[in-house]
């Protein structure tokens, strides 16, 4: 990669997300706007895996969950919040790696992947709601069962121990964070890493054949991806100050892959606004009571899938571009056709 | 005949249930041997051709690599040891650029991966596709892609699965010559069906049937052989 697209990715990343910083919290409040930007961290983290590695995971929510209990069970336990905040990602990606290889390295694709990691979530959700005896806890925190764990030490800045992160801090913290992360991404793809992994969508056996262990391949960015949810979990128990089992709910596992679906799969950006306009929608759909909201919500995913196969990002960007192909070309003909009164002219 | 031989199978079976689809192939194959594979539908060459590609993992019998076993080895550890592989139907990546097929298998060897890419474009004649998406070309054009990528990874031993199937007429003398000029510096087996392809590019011919191998001669003899004529070009009258 030469240091030009490098300018080019982080001089675009840098410019998006100072607009959307201050764009964000006029349209919605602070509190909000976190909350939408952890929904897209977590859109994500599924975008990268499935949209590019073509690896369909029914089971982010247990990376996200994992992500969140890590960061709770660990600021009750250790001193530094920030030691939490590390392992919130680690923990999460150890256990997608870990995950990723059995399956992988056991030939498993498709439908069966997609089932064993809604089991392992729907485990983690069966596991975390039958905590609630004493004698569940780890160190200092109890795991709380079905009422979670609150009341943990949120993020600090560093050096102030006492100066929390909270409201338009952690707004701030978490687009920088989520900025970070996409950018990352959008070099990982463009890095060798990266080519594999989007060769794996396109043809496994190719890839294979070609001398890349795809096991290793795929389990490694199944672990990028339950590392990049773990985050988003860690960045919403410090938004919400309490984790609960809901977080590995099955509710939770379709909403990120409708979010993803609506967004556009195969893009990075897609997933991101997905999340955010959903998310949006679902606080929107709570102030009235007319309508249920995962009615809509199944009413919007079938019309995106019949009437937006590519999801919203792609065909906004074909149809912008064909709108920018026509008027280039008419302008090109205006301009020829002034060319030729000119050169009659003379 | 040419140098030492590097691929070698003793008593190799495969078994499907109560199928024996390859039944005790014994096979030898020199440095810098082009040999066809060839015998009706159903002969076991195709099976036979997977397990040296590592696709299939053999019931029975060994594959000695320049004298190491590889039976059960997966795909990407022959990839590994030098082995390119053209499977019958093209095996690309469609949504990915011309280049990039191609890169990803340049990149695996040492040196520069961008001027190797565009070495194996130029040799199979599809230089000018480059910038172009494999799964908007035409059928032989991403057979050329899928040799290209072979070709890329600089193997020693070229496993190729009907290159001919598809192409045109132009497309077939061109991959003659492509053929011709790698032998000068690999090995190859080509499981074919075209005879008269086979007769422009094949040394010895290895003809296969019931799962065994019934012939194994200079083309023009193997063709004369009755026991051939009877069970894969059919009974002269």
């Amino acid at each position: 990669m030469n240091s030009r697209v490098l300018v080019t990715e982080v001089g675009q990343v840098v410019a998006g997300t100072v607009v959307c910083a201050l764009v964000l919290p006029f349209i919605v409040d602070v509190h909000t706007a976190t909350l939408l930007t952890v929904y897209a961290m977590l859109a994500l983290s599924l975008g990268f895996i499935w949209g590019f590695g073509g690896i369909l995971c029914f089971g982010q929510a247990a990376f996200y969950g994992l992500g969140a209990y890590t960061y709770a069970l660990a600021a009750i336990n250790f001193d530094g919040a920030w030691a939490a905040f590390g392992l919130a990602i680690l923990v999460p990606a150890a256990f997608a790696g870990l995950l990723g290889a059995l399956m992988f390295y056991g030939r498993l694709s498709d439908v069966y992947l997609a089932v064993v990691t809604l089991v392992v979530t729907l485990i983690l959700f069966k596991f975390f709601n039958s905590t609630a005896g004493p004698s569940y806890r780890i160190g200092e925190a109890r795991l709380g069962g079905f009422n979670g764990i609150p009341g943990f030490p949120t993020l600090t800045v560093p050096g102030s121990p006492d100066t929390y992160i909270y409201g338009a801090g952690l707004f701030y913290f978490t687009i920088a964070l989520l900025a970070l992360v996409y950018l990352g991404l959008r070099l990982t793809l463009l890095s060798p890493f990266g080519r594999i992994v989007v060769s794996l969508r396109e043809n496994e056996e190719r890839t294979e054949l070609l001398g890349y262990d795809v096991r290793f391949y795929k389990s490694a960015a199944f672990a990028v991806s339950g590392g990049i949810a773990g985050l988003a979990g860690c960045l919403f128990a410090n938004w919400a100050e309490i984790v609960t089992p809901g977080l590995f709910s099955l509710g939770q596992s379709a909403e990120i892959i409708i979010w993803v679906i609506v967004g556009g799969l195969g893009t990075l950006i897609g997933p991101m606004i997905g999340a955010a306009l959903l998310g949006y929608l679902k606080f929107a759909l709570g102030h009235q009571s007319v309508v249920d909201n995962s009615f809509i919500m199944g009413v919007l995913l079938i019309v995106v899938v019949l009437f937006l196969q590519e999801g919203l990002v792609p065909t906004v960007t074909r149809f912008a571009k064909l709108g920018l192909r026509r008027s280039s070309s008419k302008n090109s003909r205006r301009q020829s056709r002034r060319k030729r009164i000119v050169s009659d002219v003379r | 005949m040419s140098g030492d031989v590097v691929l070698e199978t003793t008593g190799l079976t495969v078994r499907f249930g109560g199928v024996t689809a390859v039944d005790g192939v014994d096979f030898a194959l020199r440095e810098r041997e082009l040999r066809c594979l060839i015998g009706p539908n159903g002969a076991g060459k195709s099976t036979f051709f997977k397990c040296l590609t590592g696709m299939l993992t053999p019931s029975e019998g060994a594959i000695y690599l320049r004298d190491e076993a590889v039976a059960g080895l997966a795909p990407f550890q022959l990839g590994q040891r030098g082995v390119g592989i053209k499977t019958q139907v093209p095996s690309v990546m469609n949504g990915l650029s011309v280049h990039e097929n191609v890169w990803l298998a340049a990149r695996r060897r040492k040196g520069d991966a961008n001027a190797a890419t565009l070495s194996a474009l130029e040799a199979v004649g599809i230089a000018d596709l480059r910038r172009e998406t494999v799964g908007q070309l035409s059928h032989g054009q991403r057979q050329l892609v899928e040799l290209a990528i072979v070709l890329a990874g600089k193997p020693w031993l070229i496993l190729l699965d009907e290159p001919a199937a598809g192409l045109s007429g132009e497309e077939v003398e061109r991959m003659v010559g492509i053929l011709r000029g790698l032998v000068k510096h690999a090995t190859l087996i080509v499981v074919e069906h075209d005879m008269h392809f086979i007769r422009q590019i094949a040394e010895t011919v290895t003809v296969f049937h019931q799962g065994r191998i019934i012939a194994q001669a200079p083309v023009e003899d193997v063709l004369e052989d009755p026991l051939v004529r009877d069970v894969y070009l059919g009974r002269s009258r």
